[in-house]
């Protein structure tokens, strides 16, 4: 096992803990530069990653580190969407004022939930979001002359000082450039005060409060930082889809999110990351399973003769066309991660590595959780 | 329709009262309940009430065993977690419903179909005076059973302190199991009432949001605050779809949502819980 020792306040204040950590982080940063070159097919579907990526990090700072659950957050990553779309077509605004306005919008639209958010506590603060969600949604369809109502509205590609971003390897580069910034800004923010205080709400109001953290300000704060990385995702997005539609920002989308937080872990930045890869990768993988399970269950059934290869053939070929599947699979993925991983891949990797860091002495009790059977207990 | 709101809104509380979990399935299983209905009475030919038994009896037995299968397993958990773990399971059951009825709509016959009655000039048809014949009857009883029966008095405590109920000698797993079954119940005979009103299809759990909403605006966790809350927001939908332009309809009862719980937090009524240190 490797310790850090601290000799010096500046590496206590350090962005990482050590060189090593750093220089691994480096090398990622490296390999995702030239990932393109090796993997040109997926790139749209890295770049998806890369924007839900944005999404994970809003969720996780609001639900992960700040408590507060949130059930209509495609709502702002459609304001985000719809505005960057209206400022830069109609208005003719430039690119990078357009985003940051996008931006801006979607945080004021967070304010404005976070304020009557504040005295909500659980249930009622998750159904609050979401009946703002299906306003909203409500709003994008009605509004017709600026979101284009059902007819939906197409979005070109990003122009950014005169460059274009057409190209998959180029929107890929600018995704990966905001997905970094986003991290390294959220990640300097929660090591500062405000990030301390998020935590500090989320693990007990009342003792916050009790050590001078302003609950009001720090909670629409949260509502508003939340919304606001929102509002770019949902520029980004928009490019990335080419046309929007109301249907698109749904509860579905917003639960998705959530599951995103959930199945990458609670709490941690890069467990915000990790969901994302998983949930945008989930539907290639499935798509790809399409085509080659049947294939499979025939190989093996064909054992049995061929008449029982062709009717499996058929019958699994069926069965994983059905349209219902997918969301059916995120439910049993979220339901088993919940029941046997409650930490999410990021807490999996976590005791992995603190397995073979301790080797001989790992405990299962060191990740056990107190578990609370009084009402006032999980009162929060 | 404020009946079927006030009726699925009731699951809510009854489960929430009594496990102190927000379930999040509770539209899916009111779909499962209707199709079930649906297949025993078109498939196999059972006769109306009898199908209706089965289906609900049969939607109770699945409550209480997805609590005893699943659902034990996250007591104690926060109750993050355990939300989650109730839209995973929606997402499921969608799923399963979709693969096993496909994605087409059905229609439920009653034997009160097209009949109506006129009350002081009004004409009600027979499918709406069973639905809140139905939650008024429902109600009766739930409420009955819960302040004169042992058990559940013994329900109420378990809800109160899990633990200090379990050292009084209450059986709280057997009784979530019991709550759990109650409530998937309730959604079961909701669903079953809606079908002949509105149409069955796989998107009929999506009703549960509009339930979950009444369940807030009454005040979770307060039984007649459910029914209000339900006929309230039915009442909103009904007169917005009137007197205000199109497309209000939809969403005048989250307006009033937000504005409700905006001034009140813990809904209209609810009570405050603040946690002692």
């Amino acid at each position: 096992m490797r310790f850090v020792f601290k000799t010096s306040y500046a590496q206590d204040l350090g962005l990482f803990r050590d060189s090593v950590q750093r220089n691994w982080y480096v090398a990622l940063l490296a390999g995702l530069l030239v990932l393109p070159n090796l993997v040109p097919e997926y790139l749209v579907d890295i770049s998806l990653v890369f924007i839900y990526g944005l999404c994970g990090l809003s969720v996780m700072v609001l639900a992960g580190y700040t408590g507060l659950i949130s059930l209509g957050h495609a709502a702002f990553l459609g304001i985000g969407a719809y505005a960057h779309v209206y400022f830069i077509h109609d208005l003719g605004l430039p690119w990078a004022v357009s985003v940051a306005l996008a931006a801006a919008t979607a945080a004021a639209a967070g304010v404005l939930v976070g304020l009557p958010a504040l005295r909500m506590t659980g249930v009622y603060l998750a159904i609050a979001t979401l009946a703002f969600a299906l306003i909203i949604q409500e709003v994008f369809t009605r509004w017709d002359h600026v979101t284009g109502g059902l007819k939906g509205r197409p979005v070109d590609k990003a122009v950014i000082f005169g460059v274009s971003f057409a190209g998959d390897v180029a929107f890929y580069l600018l995704c990966l450039g905001f997905l970094a910034g986003g991290l390294w800004l959220t990640a300097n923010l929660l090591r500062s005060p405000t990030g301390r205080a998020w935590v500090a709400i989320r693990d007990s109001e009342i003792a916050a409060q009790s050590m001078g953290v302003n609950l009001g300000a720090y909670k629409t704060l949260a509502f508003a930082y939340s919304a606001g990385l929102m509002g770019v995702a949902g520029a980004l997005f928009a490019h990335k889809i080419g046309f929007l539609a109301p249907d698109i920002f749904s509860v579905l989308f917003s639960i998705q999110f959530l599951l995103m937080v959930v199945v990458g872990g609670l709490g941690s930045l890069h467990g915000a990351v990790f969901g994302a890869a998983f949930v945008a990768m989930l539907p290639v993988l499935i798509s790809q399973a399409r085509d080659s399970v049947p294939a499979w269950v025939g190989a093996m059934a064909a054992v049995f003769g061929s008449s029982a290869s062709e009717s499996a053939l058929l019958a699994t070929g069926r069965f994983v066309k059905q349209p219902g599947l997918e969301p059916g699979l995120f439910g049993l993925i979220l339901v088993l991660f919940i029941l046997f991983e409650p930490l999410g891949i990021f807490g999996r990797w976590m005791k992995i590595k603190l397995y073979f860091s301790m080797f001989p002495l790992y405990k299962r009790a060191t990740f056990r959780r107190q578990k609370a059977y009084m009402r006032s207990e999980r009162l929060r | 329709m404020g009946c079927i709101y006030g009726l699925v809104a009731l699951g809510f509380v009854l489960i929430y009262k009594a496990t102190e979990l927000v379930n999040f399935a509770q539209g899916d299983l009111l779909m499962l309940g209707a199709f079930t209905c649906y297949m025993l009475v078109v498939w196999y030919g059972v006769g109306y009430w009898l199908a209706f038994v089965l289906a609900v009896a049969a939607v109770a037995v699945f409550g209480a065993v997805l609590d005893a299968t699943v659902l034990r397993r996250v007591i104690g958990q926060p109750q993050f977690a355990l939300v989650m773990l109730t839209i995973g399971l929606a997402a499921m059951f969608r799923a399963f419903a979709s693969i096993t009825w496909g994605s087409e709509i059905y229609t439920l016959p009653t034997p009160f179909s097209a009949k109506a009655t006129r009350i002081g000039g009004v004409a009600v048809s027979h499918e709406y005076v069973s639905i809140i014949v139905g939650t008024v009857l429902l109600c009766g009883a739930l409420y009955a059973f819960f302040t004169f029966t042992r058990v559940g008095v013994a329900m109420q405590a378990a809800s109160q302190n899990q633990l200090a109920a379990y050292y009084m000698g209450i059986p709280v797993k057997r009784m979530f199991s019991l709550v759990w079954a109650i409530s998937a119940g309730v959604a079961a005979i909701a669903g079953v009432l809606l079908a002949p009103v509105s149409l069955i299809d796989i998107n009929l759990g999506f009703i549960g949001l509009k339930a979950f909403s009444a369940a807030v605006l009454g005040g979770f966790g307060s039984i007649p605050g459910a029914l209000v809350g339900g006929v309230t927001i039915g009442l909103i939908e009904l007169f917005s779809g009137v007197y205000l332009p199109q497309g209000f309809k939809d969403v005048a009862a989250y307006v009033v949502l937000l504005l409700v719980l905006a001034v009140r937090p813990q809904g209209m009524f609810g009570t405050v819980g603040r946690k002692k240190v």
